[in-house]
């Protein structure tokens, strides 16, 4: 192909990525006073094939499944079909997308999102007066 | 959260529609079933002189894992603790979809690999095991004179 053609061809490239098709990993979510604690699971992405990105109001979650196949492997099996992971959630005013704080170990992500000052939760004093 | 909003029956007709699909797959069923939507998932595949399986178990302490080889079937078990915490009011469950509890999934040998020829190992929350096909079972070039 024409040289000219080239930044075309990379982009042309990322929509075929893109059209593969994604892998909806699940998670575990639970709020408590503290934040929001998120689990993925995401078997088979090493960590530098995880992408954690928050924009906006959305925090999405990216992920490349690299196995060590061998080349003359021949599936005869095969559950999970594709190799990229992505989900992505909206996260509102009330937490604190700054300080999202993330550990990825044996395939399971954590994520901690922590809930912006203004909505931590605050006990109003009655007073009798 | 979401699972409110479609009655229980939802999922339920969904994997009844994805069973249906399958009795269209082929004319005979493993005796095991598919054994699909299970955890952990399996990847199986061979090469001329191996059969490897790829189990996506994220989250496992490996020493947790039992795998064995008996009369030609391999099997997998082990179990997986909730990370999510304890009922109580301080906090509340908003999505619980990760697989959590005792899990075992069996795979059907063919009859050439030597059980006495297994490596598995875990990395990024993969079990992967590679058993090797017995010599004698490996296609040979018969040379003619």
């Amino acid at each position: 192909m024409a040289n000219s053609n080239d930044t075309k061809i990379t982009k042309s490239d990322e929509t075929a990525r893109y059209d593969e098709g994604r892998m909806l990993p699940p998670v575990d979510v639970f709020e408590d006073a503290s934040g929001i604690t998120l689990y993925a699971d995401l078997p088979g992405v090493p960590k530098d094939k995880l992408t954690i990105r928050v924009e906006a109001d959305a925090l999405t979650i990216e992920g490349e499944v690299s196995l060590p196949v061998a080349a003359n492997v021949e599936a005869s099996h095969a559950e999970v079909n594709l190799s990229r992971y992505q989900r992505a959630f909206s996260l509102g005013q009330e937490l604190d997308r700054e300080k999202v704080a993330a550990e990825f170990k044996n395939g399971v992500l954590k994520l901690h999102i922590p809930k912006a000052e203004h909505a931590k939760p605050r006990k109003v004093e009655v007073r009798v007066a | 959260m979401y699972r409110t909003l479609f009655p229980s029956t939802f999922f339920a007709e969904l994997d009844r529609l994805q069973r249906e699909m399958q009795r269209f797959a082929g004319p005979t069923t493993s005796i095991r079933g598919f054994g699909r939507n299970g955890f952990p998932a399996l990847n199986i595949g061979g090469t001329p002189d191996s059969v490897e399986i790829y189990a996506f178990a994220p989250g496992l302490d490996p020493k947790t894992l039992d795998v064995t080889i008996e009369r030609g079937v391999l099997s997998l078990s082990g179990e997986r603790h909730s990370d999510l915490p304890a009922d109580d009011s301080k906090s509340s469950v908003h999505i619980n979809e990760r697989f959590d509890g005792h899990f075992r999934r069996a795979v059907s040998l063919s009859d050439d690999v030597d059980p006495e020829n297994v490596t598995a190992d875990y990395n990024d929350g993969v079990v992967h095991i590679s058993i090797k096909r017995r010599a004698s079972a490996q296609p040979r070039r018969i040379e003619i004179h």
